[in-house]
């Protein structure tokens, strides 16, 4: 036996591979930087990688309090599409959208972004009338969307009941085809892995504690891992914008919500698209892995809890039932809430605020995975070049105050 | 699913009660002198902190009277409820 020989791997797992590699460092706070984005979910991940990307800015850092995308990113239902009403919403959603078509190559890494279309069902002869509308928005604005009759609706999604005999029938819907699906932790970790190959440095269990601001200006941030200077700070922290803006005095104009959602056990794929519907409220989808993912409407009151109450599952149930009579034996594997920021007109806030250096993105209440590329790309040169992109132009703060809504509800598709 | 002590009909299943909001927003005392910024101040924002929050319910499927909650909004905890009309209580946190 000679010295060069390793010895054989003994002991029990010893035969399997090595460990994978990181897609990230994990790195200290560095007492300084030129940009620090405080919340590493999928908007702040985003965010950092298209601030290197498409700005050549790389002293940035990433501050979340928990871990990466375990926030909303974790708890959302994947659900892309770009179907809302108004041409502002149309600009940012569209412009998301198309960055998604691209974003496995942009990112080189798998993203499992399924184009399997949306259907958003009308239950009433208003939403018949709200829905034949914004399709018809929608192809001005040169989004691809269809009003479909329900034996069409049966041919997309054929375990839809479409029964004239149940409490809300199905009368139509809106269909956009490039609509879909994706992956949503892997969204995150090629966002993540991205931004750390152009140096960014993403701090986890790093809370923020307050912004330091002088002569109006923000100068660093006090975290629970030290304090760290910095040009400019880039708030994107969904449930938790209100806490962080009440630390410079500011008030958003946002209610804080738990939001339920849940999924099936492994089942054979039987849902070969994503159903939303308004009404009856309730959205479902089939994830690659077989489960049923479904989401719920959010639950009345203001919360931070991450937990939800069962009645708001129960009726959330009830809806599927009666859309869907196949789900009967399926079984519940498990059940979760996030936090949303919803706004009076269901629209977000992207841009500066009164404070300098100090930007905001927030609002997106619940639907803001969708935007994930999107907002990064447009909050990214909001940072970057201290003004809204076009894109976000309109989802100003001062809205409320100057009265240019954006009013969403009816696209929102969830009611709050 | 919570119990909600209403202060008329005691402790009764959260499904019977609606949420009103931020308690004790009262409407402008002079309307015609305020600012847009007042406006929508008045209109559009509410408090929404993390912790304790002073906010009215309404017991839609019992009295159907509205009434004040102070809840923690970390915990959905009920720490206090108090009719209209009535001071907010002390709660400790």
């Amino acid at each position: 036996m000679t010295e060069n020989v390793r010895p054989l791997p003994s002991g029990p797992g010893a035969d399997l591979p090595e460990h994978p590699k990181f897609l990230w460092r994990n790195p200290d706070p560095k007492p300084s930087y030129d940009v620090v984005i405080v919340g590493g979910g999928g908007h702040g991940l985003a965010t950092a990688y298209y601030l290197a990307k498409n700005h050549g800015i790389t002293n940035v850092a990433v501050l979340e309090k928990g871990w990466l995308a375990g926030g909303n990113m974790a708890r959302n239902t994947t659900i892309i599409r770009s179907n809302y009403l108004w041409d502002e919403s149309s600009g940012i959603y569209e412009h998301s959208l198309k960055l998604w078509e691209g974003l496995e190559e942009d990112l080189g890494y798998p993203i499992l972004f399924s184009q399997r279309g949306v259907l958003n069902l009308a239950h009433s002869l208003q939403d018949v009338r709200d829905s034949v509308r914004r399709v018809n928005a929608n192809r001005l604005n040169g989004i691809d969307a269809e009003w479909v009759d329900p034996a069409q609706v049966k041919e997309l999604c054929p375990i839809v009941n479409i029964s004239p005999d149940v409490r809300y029938p199905v009368l139509g819907a809106t269909y956009q085809p490039r609509a879909g699906i994706a992956k949503h932790d892997y969204v995150a970790w090629g966002f993540a892995r991205g931004a750390n190959e152009y140096g960014i440095d993403l701090i986890q269990n790093c809370e923020v504690t307050g912004i330091d601001v002088v002569g109006g200006k923000v100068v660093g941030l006090q975290t629970t891992r030290g304090r760290i200077a910095t040009g400019k700070v880039a708030l994107a922290a969904a449930g938790h914008s209100s806490v962080l803006a009440s630390m410079v005095g500011l008030s958003l104009p946002i209610q804080s919500h738990p939001l339920q959602a849940l999924v099936s056990e492994l089942l054979e794929p039987i849902h070969p698209t994503v159903v939303m519907s308004n009404a009856v409220h309730v959205y479902v989808s089939q994830a690659h892995k077989g489960e049923l993912v479904m989401g719920a409407g959010i639950d009345s009151y203001n919360g931070y809890g991450q937990r939800g109450a069962f009645h708001i599952i129960e009726r959330q149930m009830s809806a599927a039932l009666e859309l869907f009579p196949v789900f009967a034996r399926a079984h519940l594997l498990r059940s979760w809430a996030g936090i949303v920021d919803t706004t009076p007109d269901a629209s977000p806030i992207v841009g500066l605020t009164p404070i300098e250096n100090l930007y905001l993105n927030c609002g997106w209440g619940t639907g803001g995975f969708k935007a994930t590329p999107g907002v990064g790309w447009c909050f990214a040169h909001t940072v970057a070049h201290d003004q809204a992109h076009p894109y976000n132009a309109p989802f100003t703060l001062d809205r409320f105050t100057t009265g240019a809504l954006v009013d969403e509800h009816g696209a929102a598709a969830v009611a709050h | 699913m919570q119990l909600i002590r209403c202060p008329w009909c005691g402790s009764r299943e959260e499904v019977e009660f609606h949420y009103g909001g931020q308690a004790h927003v009262s409407y402008p005392e002079n309307p015609a002198e305020l600012s847009d910024a007042e406006w929508a101040r008045y209109v559009f924002f509410r408090a929404n902190p993390r912790g304790p929050l002073a906010e009215r319910w309404v017991h839609a499927a019992g009295c159907r009277r509205w009434f004040n909650a102070v809840r923690d909004t970390s915990t959905h905890e009920l720490l206090a409820v108090y009719r209209i009309g009535e001071p907010q209580p002390e709660v400790a946190r």
